[in-house]
């Protein structure tokens, strides 16, 4: 499929569409962290290595088959959210973001220091299984489930979580189990992401999940609208596209880059589709029929 | 048969103590009313029902169980729904949402049901749509069913979360000053509104409020605090002659 | 050996507290993670190096020079990238705003001088004084000196003058200091030029100290500052002095007796553990939820 496609699409812009993918599912997973829950954090590319060198070491080392090691990876970095969201998501704002970022750099070291992964020099010959089909299919497959997930009773809690907890809590919502929930889940697509992009990129190393990579991901998220998904989608396609556009301004990228951000962030502050959601558009819809039935 | 009662409630802040060895028994089916002036701990007795606050000391029952350290949603789980005195909704998210997460503690569909659709799930949520639907109907705020919550104006908010407060199908309903903020048209309305929903849905309403006409017409039986202390209690006209509830209020000798 | 490794632990320290305080003042007016505050340590490290190296002045002189310097970008990155935010967006989109300040300013400075690391030039004799205990560097005094020296002073400053008031009444409510005639927008710009002042001057003494600056080295001291912040309860003067030092101290013992390739993740590490079990830092007061 892949090699059919590649005969009428520029491998580089294949390329650059697999990326999108992948960063779709670790932004969709954030989202749901940050953007629907509010639970700031700033380490989700650490999720993203402990997906990626599982499922790498995994395929490589013990011979898994490329699915159970994705699986196996995004498990494993579901646990490591699990287990780190037990105590600190009593923590409060911006207290979690430190300790987010601050676990995240620890398994940074780990990894700088784990012998299996090759330490500083990272992981090569990971067999490159990811294709664009699988990664979109894993991309639509994981829109549509977050998508129900969103407009049902649990989605609706986890939002209630960030506009209110007190109130959360008074509609007999345990706000504790659920950030603990939404932690898990997000850590889980996170996991996935680093699976796919492990087994894409033929070569990891421990600097590539490292803070810079964190905040991408939530670049992406606030980007496009807290908490929205075709915000995500759309701040997540924006900001892996930019850096390739700013490859005219060549060593002046990085600069544009940042520049960008604060000029976004002044124009919508509430980001590019602020908080729209599907009944936001049906609104819109039923408001124009109304007009139209009296005029 | 009482559905909640106070013994010796006592709850302290650092060295503040903003209850003092409060007792108070509320009768199923009845329109319960606080008062009090300013600081005499009318809201803070509200969240030590509620669990938001564990009482220093004394006895917390409801329904003749222990609940002094059950947590905030399990109380509301158990049927205690309130409103708040500072406005507290999901500003972005639509009315109709607002409504449905209040059914949150007595409905059941986990992640996994509402991801993959399962059948149950699917049927709880239109369920739970048609129940919004109807309190939403009740508050008079259907119309704006797809509206942010945060763009109502005020008195639709506090009936918005009455609605949300009912979607828990509560037993026991605790209103924090329901009409502040309300001109006397909205006020009468909410009367209406309340005796309606006790009737209808055969439950008991305490009350905190400011508006003594307002209290005085609807509560069949009222406590008034003042620092801490239950100075009076009974019903309207007996607690209107009270001397200490009349000195309280008016700070004159009476 | 041990009081060797303090003294440096406390050099290093004081040094992550003069950043930290950056991070701690601006946090308790406008609950902003400054992101950005890193990079202005960086600049004044760079401009410190430029001072010394080719205008080729005193090393006081260019200390002072690089907090001046500072004290104006950093007001300048208040004005352009966080005031038109103030006010109508969520306290993330400030800090993505501060994110993108943060990469401009390292990616410039990367663009003027290149990736690699820069060595401060010879500027003073350096003597070695025995105190019994220990040995002392000159470098080392002047560090603890010049730290204590400016906590002091913006202790006393806090404490004492008219616009420490002012802060101090803006990080406890800005509505209503602002109702109350303060010209907030003014207060809160020189809390930005004060903290911007004593990261340069933390930039200057550790491109001295360690003999090195690079343009990203506002990364990794920012990440440390701003836990060393959190940890002493962020929002807390205090608070930063005592966490900075902490951090300080506790990773030169970790890299001295455990293992030096941990190095970076000691400091989060005992972060992680003192917030598990005291959720407000070692200064902060607990905040009871209103309700």
């Amino acid at each position: 499929m892949d090699s059919f496609l590649a005969q009428y699409i520029d491998p580089y812009y294949l390329r650059i569409l697999v990326l999108i993918g992948i960063n779709l599912i670790l932004a969709l997973g954030l989202n749901i962290i940050t953007g629907v829950t509010g639970q700031l954090s700033m380490g989700h590319a650490g999720f993203m290595s402990i997906g990626a060198y599982t499922s790498a070491i995994l395929s490589m080392q013990f011979g898994y088959p490329y699915f159970l090691s994705l699986l196996a990876g995004a498990l494993m970095a579901a646990l490591f959210g699990f287990l780190i969201g037990i105590p600190t998501l009593r923590l409060e704002g911006d207290y979690l973001a430190m300790v987010t970022i601050g676990f995240a750099e620890i398994i940074k070291v780990f990894f700088l220091n784990f012998e299996p992964g090759g330490k500083a020099v990272g992981l090569s010959g990971i067999p490159q299984n990811t294709t664009f089909v699988i990664v979109w299919v894993i991309v639509l497959i994981v829109i549509i489930l977050n998508a129900r997930l969103l407009r049902t009773r649990m989605g609706r809690a986890f939002y209630a979580i960030r506009e209110n907890e007190i109130a959360a809590e008074s509609c007999g919502i345990n706000t504790t189990r659920l950030k603990v929930l939404a932690f898990t889940i997000g850590s889980f697509l996170g996991g996935l992401g680093g699976g796919l992009y492990a087994h894409y990129m033929y070569f990891i190393r421990p600097q590539d999940f490292a803070f810079m990579k964190s905040i991408e991901l939530l670049n992406m998220v606030v980007l496009g609208g807290m908490g929205s998904i075709p915000g995500t989608i759309l701040g997540t396609t924006i900001l892996t596209l930019a850096p390739e556009m700013l490859r005219v301004v060549a060593e002046y990228r990085l600069l544009f880059y940042g520049a960008l951000l604060v000029i976004l962030m002044i124009f919508r502050p509430n980001g590019l589709l602020g908080d729209i959601r599907i009944y936001d558009i049906k609104k819109r819809f039923r408001k124009k029929e109304v007009e139209t039935c009296r005029s | 048969m009482p559905i909640l009662e106070l013994k010796d409630v006592t709850q302290e802040f650092g060295g503040l103590r903003a209850l003092n060895a409060v007792n108070l028994t509320v009768e199923e089916k009845q329109i319960f009313g606080i008062i009090g002036p300013n600081g005499a701990g009318k809201t803070t007795l509200f969240n030590i029902i509620t669990g938001i606050y564990v009482p220093t000391q004394g006895e917390l029952l409801f329904k003749n169980e222990i609940i002094n350290k059950t947590p905030p949603y399990t109380v509301a789980r158990m049927g205690i729904a309130r409103t708040f005195q500072n406005i507290r909704l999901f500003n972005k998210l639509s009315v109709l949402d607002n409504v449905k997460v209040g059914s949150h503690g007595v409905t059941r569909a986990g992640v996994f049901g509402n991801m993959l659709g399962l059948p149950a799930s699917r049927r709880e949520e239109k369920e739970l749509t048609e129940k919004a639907q109807l309190l939403l109907h009740l508050v008079g705020l259907y119309e704006k069913r797809w509206e942010y919550a945060d763009s109502l104006a005020y008195g639709e908010q506090r009936r918005l979360e009455i609605a949300r407060a009912l979607a828990l199908n509560p037993t026991l309903l605790l209103l924090d000053e329901p009409a502040a903020g309300m001109n006397s048209s909205e006020k009468v309305d909410l009367m209406e509104l309340i005796h309606k929903i006790r009737d209808d849905k055969n439950l008991t309403i305490l009350l905190v409020e400011h508006d003594m006409n307002l209290v005085m017409n609807i509560c069949e039986q009222i406590a008034v605090l003042e620092y801490g202390k239950k100075i009076a209690e009974g019903p309207p006209e007996i607690v209107k002659n009270n001397k200490k509830v009349i000195r309280s209020y008016l700070g004159v000798e009476a | 050996m041990f009081w060797e490794q303090l003294l440096n632990g406390l050099t290093l320290g004081s040094t992550y507290a003069l950043i930290a305080l950056g991070y701690t003042m601006v946090y308790g007016i406008i609950q902003l993670i400054n992101f950005a505050h890193g990079e202005i340590y960086m600049f004044g490290a760079f401009v410190g190096l430029f001072l010394v190296s080719v205008a080729g002045v005193n090393i006081f002189i260019a200390l002072l020079g690089a907090m001046a310097f500072c004290m104006v970008l950093g007001m300048l990155v208040e004005k352009v990238a966080y005031r038109p935010l103030r006010g109508k967006s969520t306290r993330l989109s400030a800090l993505i705003s501060a994110i993108g300040v943060s990469i401009f300013l390292s990616t410039l400075m990367a663009l003027i001088r290149g990736t690699n690391t820069t060595r401060y030039p010879e500027v003073m004799q350096i003597h070695t004084y025995n105190l019994g205990l220990i040995e002392i560097s000159s470098l080392q005094l002047i560090i603890l000196l010049v730290s204590a020296f400016l906590m002091v002073g913006l202790q006393m400053m806090v404490q004492r003058t008219t616009i420490g008031k002012a802060m101090r009444a803006c990080s406890q409510d800005l509505e209503a200091s602002y109702l109350m005639g303060i010209n907030v927008n003014r207060v809160i710009s020189f809390t930005f030029a004060i903290g911007s002042a004593l990261a340069a001057a933390g930039g200057v003494m550790v491109g001295l100290y360690y003999n090195a600056v690079w343009p990203y080295m506002g990364m990794m001291a920012g990440l440390k500052a701003f836990a060393a912040a959190v940890l002493g309860g962020i929002g807390s003067i205090p608070g930063a002095m005592i966490g900075g030092v902490t951090l300080g101290v506790l990773e030169i013992f970790g890299v001295a007796y455990l293992s030096s390739s941990y190095k970076d993740a000691i400091a989060f590490a005992v972060l992680i553990l003192v917030l598990i079990i005291r959720p407000q830092g070692i200064m902060g007061q607990k905040i009871s939820k209103k309700v």
